[in-house]
């Protein structure tokens, strides 16, 4: 064969794309604008508060990022946070009655979330492959159960089980400033950051995402690359579960209604593809951190909070069309 | 009746750096049943889009029963009679069949025509079904049909409109035998009508039983229209190839030892009683007409489908699990028939699609990341000659066969020793042809075996140097390309 040189140019990966960082752009603006507006905004306090805010749904946000780029979806994760909560306090309560110690009991508990919910999102993942059913559906069905799961075991009442010490989970601070639940976040964020670019699992979740069937063809097992990515799902909304249950000292049936539509609104502002193949973990912290950025502000400035669903639906909108008008202009 | 007449008049269609169709001109009568035939690219569909008003022609004049015939576009050319029937069906599937023959031309009846009436919908649909013989309750849902049926309702919602030309479009690509029968029997149905019907097909076979003429395009030009009865298959395929180009084909060296042995493979309605070796260095060809069941093989052994009885031997030992990750391990590579259903991730970049088969052997310990990558990536641009400035661009950006080589170059970082070519040579350029063959006869060099399938039988002629002939699901016959014509290959391929 005659060999022709083709030379391969590497710098253009390093090179800047001012159009990719829009909504970067966007987020420093509305920081600089809140910082000279709103009142209290710039102080170390309130951005750790919104760090802090940010935890419970940012972590799930990444999981979710995932099931995206896979072309799935999971509506189960804001119900999932109730039934986390509730699995752990109810767990504690009858294992502490039955004269268990209580550092085992609470260690067992949390174990049981983070296993029942990688569980969870196996099935659905194996639901998903093994009978086609769309994850939307299957989602749909365990959001339900979900709800139901959590009011039963609990009869409806808030079970106020934990120790004092779990509490730390969801209002405690490392060095009296850092919250400690805005650390998970970070790790989450910098664990799947990782995951997605420099592992086989995190590339190969492209490829299922961006055509199931060539991935399939090439020897990618997708059963089992699906069941993985819904686990994650499963295991991050355990743990946002717990820590919403450390912050009020309980475990309530009634909290994380809706929140599944903030964590997807996050991974769309960031720019997640719904139809798969698509997406950054970085654009996504992006999302949530614009949403908090957002609703902090707003807060702050002291306007209803009314309007913060209105800003909610121009910020999703907006970011949409941006994404789009790109897509167009690069075809 | 009237007697139907199209005229074509010197059409040209001119693309940027190409002619697709140059100086046609014929005229058609009604009544009459004409199978165009032409190889894939030749400008079959650029002449087929002109009449039915797709696209303009950039040069020649249409008359349709001496009126002047210039559509705008396909709605256009329906109003002024000339019907086209596609190989997708539109037809809405959970309608009846007599919602979607009437489909927005229902009879009314009441105050200001606001019911359906649905027994005169019925009757008129149900006429319409009779004038061609079609024996279809017109109150079944569609979607129960069979999609043999479905084309016939496709025929028969086209002729209600009394098109004066009927253009059916590789109707018989998706049906059985019994089907095919039938579906003749509403296109007689409908020539008896004064229609003129254009046929397009790739089945040189099915032409004896229904078309009166043959017309053949040939690199764009008409290079004739001979009645039926001249129609040998040695003559139609003299016509569409032309001077068969000599072999270029190098000697390869294949040595006595089978990589791969199928033995008495089978699976249900597709294909039966296998059997087959496969040598060392050897590039085994599998001719066939569509059908055959030739892709269903190749998937079958590579572990994409299933079968149902039957052993595959890999360097004489048994393979006891069949699925694509062991046959990966076992060193079998395959690029699927559809490039981009199967054989890409569009949306991903070259590199990314040149990774995925071999993912998790570049990785170590699972981690993996773009120096690991960059040694295998760019071992397969510099090797199959892929003409990209950049691999991170997105491998939809590339052409078609630049597209077939990343494919295959996906597979070639498993460093396979037998591969699977379904179709490669499918709707990219003659030169990106060549060099696909080149990489195949370079691989055999290098003691790698191939299996190739291809629907244009010249091709396996003058890439192969042994072919295997299926027909219905079995091989019938093996043969020396070097000792066969293509006509002969031709009538091995399609005899009953």
């Amino acid at each position: 064969m005659t060999t022709q040189s083709v030379t391969l140019k590497t710098s253009s990966q390093f090179k800047f794309h001012p159009s990719k960082y829009i909504l970067e752009g966007i987020l420093l603006l509305l920081f600089a604008v809140l910082s000279f507006t709103a009142p209290g905004f710039f102080s170390w306090p309130n951005f750790f508060n919104i760090i802090r805010n940010a935890a419970t749904n940012g972590i799930i946000a990444f999981g979710m990022t995932f099931v995206m780029i896979a072309g799935e979806i999971d509506l189960s994760v804001g119900n999932a946070t109730a039934f986390y909560g509730c699995l752990a306090a109810v767990l504690v309560r009858d294992l502490v009655a039955a004269h268990f110690p209580m550092l085992g009991v609470v260690i067992f508990a949390v174990a049981m979330c983070l296993i029942v919910g990688m569980l969870a999102g196996f099935f659905m993942g194996w639901v998903r492959s093994r009978f086609s059913v769309p994850s939307f559906i299957s989602a749909l069905a365990l959001m339900f159960a979900y709800r139901g799961g959590a009011h039963l075991l609990t009869d409806s009442f808030p079970v106020i089980s934990f120790p004092n010490w779990f509490y730390f989970l969801g209002s405690g601070y490392v060095f009296n400033v850092i919250p400690f639940q805005s650390i998970i976040f970070v790790i989450v964020f910098a664990l799947m950051w990782f995951v997605s670019k420099y592992t086989t699992f995190g590339r190969a979740v492209y490829a299922v995402g961006g055509n199931a069937e060539s991935a399939r063809l090439s020897g990618i097992n997708v059963t089992k690359m699906r069941m993985g990515i819904m686990a994650l799902t499963g295991i991050f909304s355990a743990i946002s579960g717990l820590i919403i249950a450390a912050q009020v000292q309980s475990g309530n049936p009634t909290v994380g209604a809706g929140e599944e539509l903030n964590v997807i609104a996050a991974c769309v502002i960031g720019g997640v593809s719904m139809m798969g193949g698509k997406g950054r973990m970085w654009s996504t912290f992006v999302g949530v951190m614009f949403l908090r950025l957002l609703l902090n502000g707003m807060t702050l400035l002291n306007i209803n909070e009314y309007w913060q669903y209105v800003a909610k639906a121009v910020l999703i909108l907006g970011a949409v069309l941006i994404y789009q008008a790109q897509e167009t202009k690069k075809a | 009746m009237d007697n139907f007449k199209l005229e074509l008049q010197n059409l040209t269609k001119v693309y940027p750096g190409t002619v697709a169709l140059k100086d046609f001109s014929a005229v058609l009568d009604g009544g009459k049943v004409y199978a165009l035939l032409g190889k894939n690219g030749s400008g079959k569909s650029t002449l087929v889009k002109c009449i039915s008003g797709a696209i303009q022609p950039t040069e020649g004049k249409m008359f349709i029963n001496d009126r002047p015939l210039e559509p705008k576009s396909p709605i256009d050319a329906f109003n002024q009679g000339i019907a086209i029937v596609y190989q997708e069906l539109s037809l809405v599937r959970d309608l009846t069949v007599a919602e979607n023959i009437l489909l927005g031309r229902y009879f009314k009846k009441g105050p200001h025509d606001l019911v359906i009436d649905w027994e005169k919908t019925n009757q008129k649909a149900a006429e319409i079904l009779a004038a061609l013989h079609i024996d279809i309750p017109v109150q079944a849902t569609v979607r129960s049909l069979s999609v043999g049926q479905q084309q016939m309702i496709e025929i028969a919602k086209a002729m209600s409109y009394n098109p004066s030309v009927l253009i059916l479009d590789e109707p018989t690509s998706a049906l059985a035998q019994h089907e095919i029968e039938s579906l003749f029997n509403v296109i007689r149905s409908s020539k008896e009508q004064g229609v003129i019907v254009i046929f397009i097909t790739h089945k040189l076979q099915e032409i004896q039983g229904v078309a009166d003429y043959v017309t053949v395009i040939r690199d764009s030009v008409n290079i004739g229209t001979i009645p039926i009865a001249e129609a040998t298959p040695k003559k139609i395929v003299e016509m569409m190839f032309g001077k068969v180009r000599q072999l270029s084909r190098p000697n390869l060296i294949v040595s006595k030892e089978a990589v791969l042995e199928v033995k008495q493979l089978t699976r249900k309605n597709k294909f039966s009683d296998i059997n087959f070796k496969l040598y060392k260095g050897e590039v085994l060809g599998i001719a066939g007409m569509l059908g055959s069941g030739r892709s269903e093989l190749l998937r079958s052994i590579f572990g994409v489908d299933h079968f149902d009885s039957g052993q595959i031997l890999i360097n004489n030992t048994p393979v006891t699990k069949t699925d694509i990750i062991t046959m990966k391990k076992m060193g079998l590579a395959m690029t699927p028939e559809n490039r981009k259903e199967e054989g890409l991730v569009q949306v991903l970049s070259v590199r990314e699609n040149l990774s995925i088969a071999n993912m998790y052997r570049m990785a170590s310990h699972g981690f993996l990341n773009k120096k690991m990558q960059d040694p295998y990536v760019e071992q397969q641009i510099t090797n199959l000659q892929i003409k990209i400035a950049d691999s991170n661009y997105l491998v939809s950006s590339l052409s078609g066969g630049n597209q077939q080589k990343v494919v295959v170059g996906n597979w070639l970082n498993t460093s396979p020793q037998i591969m699977f070519f379904d179709e490669p040579s499918r709707g990219i350029d003659v030169e990106a042809k060549q060099q696909i063959f080149q990489i195949m006869w370079d691989l055999s060099s290098q003691g790698l075996s191939s299996i190739f399938v291809s629907t244009e039988l010249e091709e396996l002629l003058e890439v192969c140097n042994r072919v295997l002939i299926m027909r219905h699901g079995r091989i019938e016959q093996e043969i020396d390309p070097g000792q066969v014509s293509l006509d002969e290959l031709y009538s091995l391929c399609m005899e009953a």
